[in-house]
């Protein structure tokens, strides 16, 4: 049976992993490589790469560190911020990386999430939404940016929609980031996410708001998402992956062993 | 010597990096001495059949891979196109294990087939050496190969699908053994252990 993922996300910033609160406040957590390689041993089941400060900052990812990563990485690993081209993303590739995520690029340039699928085909292509709800429109919007603060803008798009045009356009995977739950460890955002579960049929992750065991398996649970990521859960050694692992799989959820 | 035949496709990198780890010193080349002159040969690819055909046909080296007689791995779009044909725009592959790549029938699961997943049966093969059913590896495709004689392992999704094949010299896995942890390394390292 197919394994629910346990995926743990890195914000790079200037080449190294930072955790925010909210997409603010960024705390330096430490050097990129060793702590790839500790969540490897651990029990991850991918990793996620963003460097968070790229296309905010109108240049693309600081690409030096994903050859060392993929050196010392066996598990599959996604690389996003900033490739904004075919060019880009094959050289991220090539460096060794599994999977490009595009989210503001795919924003301004739709044509992209089409493009990357014809040339490294439909897995390789990873659409990371920034969510957040709108009390005065009572909708999820998206937003674009969300790297830096200064800078974040609301798009014209509904999430609704927007992920539903991804994977028409050939997206091959959802990374739903629930702004509003971003790093206060209170939990997924069962509700929007059961909602983008309802209308996509590609792998839906969710992202955004893991602060206890059973965070995870409450959205693998009600929001039957394929994965789940966090990060500062993992950061911080509040969860041990091996822990969590035998928690879900008490639990009755499938995850590798 | 043992060669990565550079395909074009975007893994290489990731399956030269898991061979260092066995200690291994790959060779990444499009030149046809050089693969035929290996000891073993790996063919990696991810993306479409037509393109990675279209890149081995553009570097000459259809009649080349066709010809070789030592051990051969194909990993994932590597092993689809060692089949006859893909239903992935009509292409002819290569022909050197018998049956064709469709569409993986998922029965209303997900696709792409994503994630890690594990193997349902292995055949007694030296390629598995050391791994067992419901061992874990990582999964990414869309098309697959069915059941057939030329099946070493299969796993399931929605429905049954080679996971492993052999022809002769001619072997393949769908899975990702350069990102699927221990198990991973240890079928890489059966492979380069493989005797015919």
């Amino acid at each position: 049976m197919l394994a629910r993922r346990i995926i743990p996300c890195l914000d790079v910033r200037d080449g190294q992993v930072v955790k925010g609160v909210k997409f603010r406040n960024h705390e330096i957590i430490g050097d990129i490589v060793p702590l790839a390689q500790r969540y490897a041993n651990e029990g991850a089941d991918e990793l996620v790469f963003y460097d968070i400060t790229a296309s905010a900052d109108g240049r693309s990812v600081d690409r030096s560190w994903v050859e060392r990563v993929a050196r010392v990485i066996d598990i599959p690993f996604c690389v996003a911020g900033g490739i904004d081209s075919l060019e880009l993303a094959t050289e991220v590739l090539e460096m060794g990386a599994d999977k490009i995520s595009i989210n503001s690029p795919a924003l301004q340039n739709p044509q992209l999430i089409t493009d990357m699928n014809a040339r490294f085909g439909q897995q390789c292509v990873v659409v990371g939404v920034d969510s957040f709800y709108d009390e005065k429109e009572t909708d999820y919007r998206v937003y674009q940016y969300t790297g830096d603060v200064e800078r974040t803008q609301l798009t014209g798009w509904r999430t609704v929609d927007w992920v539903q045009k991804a994977e028409a356009l050939g997206a091959g995977e959802i990374v739903l980031n629930c702004m509003n739950q971003d790093g206060v460890r209170e939990g997924y955002d069962i509700k929007q996410l059961s909602l983008i579960r309802g209308l996509i049929n590609i792998p839906l992750i969710a992202s955004g708001g893991a602060g206890a065991l059973e965070h995870f398996s409450e959205v693998f649970v009600k929001s039957d998402v394929d994965g789940a990521l966090a990060a500062s859960v993992f950061h911080k050694g509040v969860i041990d992956i091996q822990d969590l692992k035998g928690y879900l799989r008490q639990a009755g959820i499938e995850v590798r062993t | 010597m043992i060669c990565i035949v550079d395909t074009g496709c975007a893994n290489l990198t990731s399956v030269k990096f898991a061979l260092e780890r066995l200690n291994a010193k790959p060779q990444v080349s499009a030149d046809p001495g050089t693969i035929t002159s290996a000891e073993r040969v790996f063919l990696p690819g991810v993306g479409a059949a037509a393109y990675a055909m279209n890149g081995l046909r553009e570097r000459g080296l259809v009649e080349t891979i066709q010809a070789l007689t030592q051990p051969v791995l194909g990993i994932c779009l590597g092993m689809q196109i060692l089949l006859e044909s893909s239903q992935e725009g009509n292409t002819a592959c290569l022909g050197l294990v018998p049956g064709q790549v469709k569409a993986l029938d998922t029965k209303g699961l997900r696709s792409p087939h994503m994630g890690w997943n594990t193997l349902t049966e292995i055949n007694d093969s030296p390629l598995f050496t050391g791994i067992e059913v419901g061992d874990y590896f990582y999964f990414v495709h869309s098309y697959a190969a069915g059941l057939s004689e030329a099946t070493i392992a299969s796993s399931e999704y929605g429905s049954a699908f080679s996971a492993a094949i052999q022809n002769e010299n001619f072997y393949g896995v769908q899975f990702h053994p350069e990102r699927s942890g221990e198990k991973g390394l240890q079928v890489l390292k059966n492979f380069l252990e493989v005797q015919l």
